[in-house]
């Protein structure tokens, strides 16, 4: 019986944030935005064939959005509706899994500099001016030519590229926390380390680093993009938001769909997490509760 | 007679910066009984936090060295004992409460879960639901209705957020409490109130105590030692009614006494003591309260006094040599 009671508390804590997270209007569009987004990705074979992705029919080239073809044809007639469609996954993802990655390494290295202080915070931040030295582009693409192009290599590169800004943002909303006086009073119950940073700090500490994820989210996406557009990322035929935008403004004028379409969708997918990371930060704060 | 449950030995520590050196603690002894309440009495900076940090070894770890002696705890040395075990000790048998419940609590975590967190720290509680048993029991004992525990701290007031932090400080029983100007962040009814708690759960838990106060009057009320401190050392010591009581004290001590208004008598102006307290970077030689006391004499300037024994009631002046 007090089990059942106190696994409703916690889940009834979570429906509470979930409460506060409907009542924000904007950042529900942003959910429901992304979540149609993801979905689309997910089920894209449903929606189209890949088959219309590869397909190049020279008789179709650079039709304008018509019943058939919703999204026109681009420079080698292909349906550009399905490119768009399958090409959300490669974009997503690496998005998804370059932020997942290097946030959870920066939550490491940031929060560790900024609770060891002393030597440790040093050999980690000089490490981390030393590859924010490096225009972060530039950074990734030795890293890809290093390794050879492709969706995984690529992901690593932005990755590694990503990783100082995480790390400086998170020490630096880390660090006035680890003054605090509870920290202090953890540390006289007798906390270990890790349970002091993963349990009373970086909680503390998520505003700025949601944000930071929000956004990198989208330069990240632009960044594989242009990394995609040199060659060194995803492999034509494949389609990617990034790659179809940059590929796309040789036509600008003669067939300006071709480089709104990618462009809504990469800004639909920034901007509706924008949204979303700021309505999550609201929502999970629980200072912000009445 | 038996071992004391705390015994500090000749404690000597000083904070170390690129500037100066601050000798904080300069030769502390006192020791103090089960169940016994001692109050560690003295102006700011006189050591009194420090000495309790060096107690918890939780001393700022660059800057804080401990230079010598010893802290007897329960038959173990805490001084040379290692980091792990060491963590053993703190919350679980001897816990602190801070000076600020307004900033001491974390304002993520609820109050349950704060408390909890103890608990599983350092019982052999595993089970949920036990764990909030305790949770709701320890609640109660502050004068806490356990319903509140899924609120946040800001959804609490002053006096009820340091009952939460009592709360955790005895959640697991512990031997020694160490409570740091527990009462200075709270207004006077309010710091009557958790005073009174923490006199009765000290009863029912038969914790000892060090409470740490600039109030005397706190003393009288909650304890049955006093231990007057002024620049790293105890210059007067004993039972409180000997202290309170006693022809004789240390000139500091009278001072302290002279600078409490009287119900009684007709006082027009209180008598503070004059000066400043002393540098701990630049601490004068022979008796250190000699710049400031009001019957310095020529070998306080050069002497350091010797501690008198007075039957257990113990004064380092050169007055009573």
């Amino acid at each position: 019986m007090p089990l059942s009671v106190n696994e409703q508390k916690k889940t009834g804590q979570m429906r509470e944030v979930w409460h506060r997270l409907v009542r924000n209007k904007t950042a529900m569009v942003g959910l429901i935005v992304i979540s149609l987004l993801i979905l689309m990705s997910v089920f894209a074979p449903l929606i189209v064939s890949y088959d219309s992705v590869r397909e190049t029919n020279a008789e179709e080239k650079y039709q304008p959005p018509s019943a058939e073809h919703p999204f026109g044809t681009d420079d080698m007639g292909r349906d550009y509706f399905a490119r768009i469609v399958y090409g959300g996954r490669a974009s997503l993802s690496i998005g998804f899994i370059c932020v997942a990655v290097a946030m959870s390494i920066g939550l490491i290295l940031g929060a560790s500099a900024a609770y060891f202080s002393g030597a440790a915070d040093s050999i980690i931040m000089r490490i981390m001016d030393v590859l924010s030295c490096i225009p972060s582009i530039l950074l990734a693409l030795v890293i890809v030519a290093a390794l050879g192009p492709g969706l995984v290599n690529l992901i690593i590169a932005i990755t590694i590229s990503t990783v100082p800004t995480f790390t400086r943002v998170i020490r630096a909303s880390v660090l006035p926390i680890v003054g605090q006086d509870f920290i202090e009073a953890a540390r006289a119950c007798g906390t270990r380390h890790p349970r002091i940073v993963l349990r009373h700090i970086l909680p503390n500490a998520m505003g700025p680093i949601i944000v930071q994820a929000t956004m990198a989210l989208s330069q990240i996406i632009i960044a594989a993009a242009g990394l995609s557009f040199i060659g060194m990322g995803i492999q034509p035929p494949a389609p990617e938001w990034g790659a179809m935008l940059s590929n796309a403004r040789t036509y600008i004028m003669t067939s300006p769909y071709l480089i709104i379409f990618p462009g809504i969708f990469i800004v639909l997918a920034a901007l509706s997490l924008n949204l979303l990371g700021d309505g999550l930060r609201d929502a999970l704060d629980p200072r912000l509760r009445d | 007679m038996s071992e004391p449950l705390l015994r500090i030995e000749d404690l000597w520590v000083r904070y170390q910066t690129e500037r100066a050196t601050n000798y904080a603690v300069n030769g502390v002894s006192l020791s103090l009984d089960k169940g016994e309440n001692l109050g560690l009495v003295g102006e700011t900076g006189a050591g009194k936090t420090t000495v309790a940090l060096s107690i918890l070894r939780l001393l700022p770890q660059k800057t804080g060295i401990v230079d010598r002696g010893s802290i007897w705890f329960d038959g173990q040395e805490l001084l040379s004992l290692s980091q792990s075990d060491m963590r053993a000790i703190r919350g679980n048998k001897i816990s602190m409460i801070f000076q600020d419940p307004m900033t001491s609590l974390n304002p993520v975590l609820t109050v349950g879960e704060q408390i909890a967190e103890v608990i599983m720290l350092h019982s052999s509680k595993t089970q949920k639901h036990e764990v909030q048993q305790r949770v709701d029991e320890i609640l109660q004992m502050v004068g806490i209705p356990a319903a509140r525990k899924q609120e946040y701290p800001h959804q609490f007031s002053g006096g009820m957020k340091q009952r939460v932090v009592i709360a955790i400080a005895i959640a697991c029983n512990p031997m020694l409490l160490i409570a740091d100007e527990p009462t200075t962040a709270l207004d006077v009814t309010i710091q009557a109130q958790v005073l009174e708690m923490m006199d009765a759960l000290k009863r029912t838990l038969q914790t000892s105590m060090l409470l740490i106060t600039h109030d005397l009057g706190i003393v009288a009320q909650m304890c049955d030692k006093v231990a007057i401190m002024y620049s790293g050392e105890i210059v007067e010591y004993g039972r409180v009614e000997d202290v309170f009581e006693a022809t004789e004290r240390h000139p500091y001590t009278q001072g302290l006494f002279g600078s409490i208004p009287s119900l009684t008598g007709n006082v027009r102006r209180l008598n503070p003591i004059g000066g400043q307290m002393t540098d701990p970077a630049n601490l004068p030689a022979g008796c250190k309260f000699h710049p400031r006391c009001p019957k310095c004499m020529e070998r306080c300037k050069t002497e350091e006094p010797a501690v008198v024994d007075r039957t257990g009631h113990r004064i380092k002046c050169h007055l009573y040599t």
